[in-house]
């Protein structure tokens, strides 16, 4: 519904851009021809200029094999067909975000600092957030609004322009005769029209995003049986402050938590990507069973008004919630375990060779360093590379 | 001559509603059998696991030959009844789940084998294999409920009963025994 008043918007920016050209049609055609070519770039490209673009790392099973088991778990849970590739973002701020234009060439990221910070359970609940943003096609859905919200503002900033400074000028030579009047104030409403489509635009998008997220949060609940991993998880998300280096408004509203989140962030902001994380925190506890409609509940019962779940996916069956979670907490590395697994990962990953020496230290050798072998320089023993 | 593009449009129309309804029975019906395989793979991986993470355990778990015993004799029994029927084969897998954590539970009592790089990672496999059981379980339980919701619900359970699409059954584990498990401590 939202997606059709964005394209709407689009289609009457065309339109009274058309003004400018003494030719509606023009104006059409240069939305619709644009709008297609960034859709394009988005649907082919999108994954792999926001991955390369964040500095996100590939991981394979043996880099981190609770990761990947993670993963797999909740890919498993949600019957997605195709195990998506993981990716790993070397930065201390606290998020992850999906991408991928299908189900079966999708993506999962997580940053490192989120990675060391979270035990299994919460893992669990944000990886699952993610996998259903790829089950729910929330990539696609949101890359296509991104380019409609992003050809609407370049369409309304050069429109605007075009009709102050350059139509002016031409209108004046051609209409001599009568019917100026009527012709000035069609360029008035036009006028007007590209100051406020922008900003409605962007409005629809946020909230078209904050509905999304609310069903990814429903839907890990669901795949997890076990709404207290995320809430716990979004607890210790929104206690972070580090903003992501090498997020952008285009990729925000495919993070766990919005990158550019302020603090004291109000309950009824309209101008976010995602709901404010108290919020889905409160709905995720009050939940009381692990379904879809239990969480339409708690939803209604937090914020008030209707559900945020589609009615279609509101299935009868009662879901309830893992009380006891199977593995036990015996193998469960603590947050600073956690830390070096992590910290040893990205080593790795950034093609160190990393040797231990007998005296405790841990040299990591750059994949530059070319002799044969190299002293501790904490204990002078000699090792051979 | 109105009134024979009449009935070749309502045919037509009747072909095309029985397709789409045809079609979405057979997805569901494949999903189920998928997920059904997605289970067996999982039971399958536990198997092998195990024989290890004894192997691995023994060394130093001197003191719980028993428990090693039992988790050997649940695997094989399990193994055994892995070609019986769903409901046989769903207890000694339930059995095999319990004694597992038993296992698992007693092992925060030996520091050692804790520090066991080799056992660590078996362990993180065994645990994470329990859950992907678990969540295979889950999906393939949810599958079957919209299955067999569409062949029973009108219009497609006429469509399922002209060709023979069959109600299929849960996968039930004895929830009891698995979830709660006897949480052994050691303060």
């Amino acid at each position: 519904m939202l997606t059709i008043g964005m394209g709407a918007l689009l289609i009457l920016i065309g339109y009274f851009l058309g003004l400018a050209f003494d030719s509606a049609i023009t104006g059409l055609v240069i939305a619709i021809l644009l709008w297609v070519i960034l859709s394009l770039v988005a649907y082919f490209q999108g994954d792999s200029i926001l991955l390369s673009m964040s500095r996100a790392k590939k991981i394979k099973r043996d880099d981190h094999p609770r990761l990947y088991n993670v993963v797999e778990e909740m890919k498993i849970a949600s019957g997605l067909e195709k195990m998506p590739n993981i990716y790993i973002i070397d930065d201390p701020a606290l998020n992850a975000f999906a991408t991928g234009r299908d189900p079966n060439r999708a993506s999962v990221a997580i940053t490192s600092g989120l990675l060391q910070k979270l035990n299994r359970d919460e893992l669990q609940g944000v990886i699952g957030h993610e996998i259903s943003h790829i089950k729910n096609r929330d990539v696609l859905l949101m890359a296509m609004c991104g380019v409609l919200l992003g050809t609407i503002v370049l369409l309304a900033w050069y429109g605007g322009r075009f009709l102050i400074f350059g139509a002016a000028g031409s209108r004046r030579s051609s209409s001599s005769g009568g019917g100026g009047g009527a012709t000035i104030i069609i360029l008035v409403v036009a006028l007007v029209f590209m100051i406020l489509a922008p900003i409605f635009a962007q409005l629809i998008y946020f909230a078209i995003s904050r509905k999304r997220e609310y069903l990814a949060d429903a839907s890990s609940a669901l795949y997890t049986r076990y709404p207290e991993g995320l809430a716990s998880a979004l607890e210790k998300l929104g206690a972070s402050t580090g903003q992501l280096k090498s997020a952008n408004k285009a990729t925000a509203p495919m993070y766990i938590i919005n990158p550019f989140r302020k603090k004291g962030m109000k309950a009824s902001d309209l101008s976010s990507t995602h709901p404010p994380i108290s919020e889905r925190i409160r709905i995720l506890r009050a939940m009381s069973g692990a379904s879809f409609n239990d969480y339409d509940q708690a939803y209604s019962q937090v914020h008030g008004g209707k559900g945020v779940v589609p009615a279609a996916s509101l299935a009868a069956a009662t879901v309830p919630i893992a009380t006891v979670k199977l593995e036990g907490e015996a193998g469960e590395p603590n947050e600073i375990q956690r830390a070096r697994e992590t910290s040893d990962v990205m080593w790795r990953l950034s093609n160190y060779t990393t040797i231990e020496c007998d005296c405790g230290a841990k040299l990591r050798v750059p994949p530059k360093f070319k002799e044969p072998r190299i002293k501790c320089p904490h204990c002078g023993r000699t090792h051979q590379l | 001559m109105l009134p024979v593009y009449i009935i070749i449009g309502v045919v037509v129309v009747l072909a095309i509603i029985l397709f789409i309804l045809y079609n979405g029975l057979v997805r569901l019906r494949n999903q189920v059998k998928n997920a059904w395989a997605q289970i067996d793979v999982q039971l399958k991986r536990r198997y092998d696991l195990i024989p290890n993470l004894v192997e691995t355990a023994k060394g130093y778990m001197k003191h719980e030959r028993e428990t090693l015993e039992s988790v050997t004799k649940a695997r094989n029994l399990a193994q055994q009844l892995s070609s019986a029927g769903a409901g046989e084969r769903a207890k000694a897998e339930g059995e095999l789940s319990s004694v597992l954590s038993r296992l698992l539970a007693v092992v925060e009592n030996y520091p050692d084998l804790k520090a066991n790089q080799n056992f660590l990672a078996l362990q993180e496999e065994l645990a994470s294999t329990e859950n992907k059981i678990s969540f295979s379980r889950q999906f393939y339980n949810d599958s079957v409920l919209r299955y067999n919701n569409k062949t029973q619900m009108v219009p497609s359970n006429i469509v399922a009963s002209m060709f023979g699409f069959k109600a299929s059954e849960f996968f039930e584990v004895t929830l009891t025994a698995e979830r709660e498990a006897p949480k052994v401590s050691f303060t």
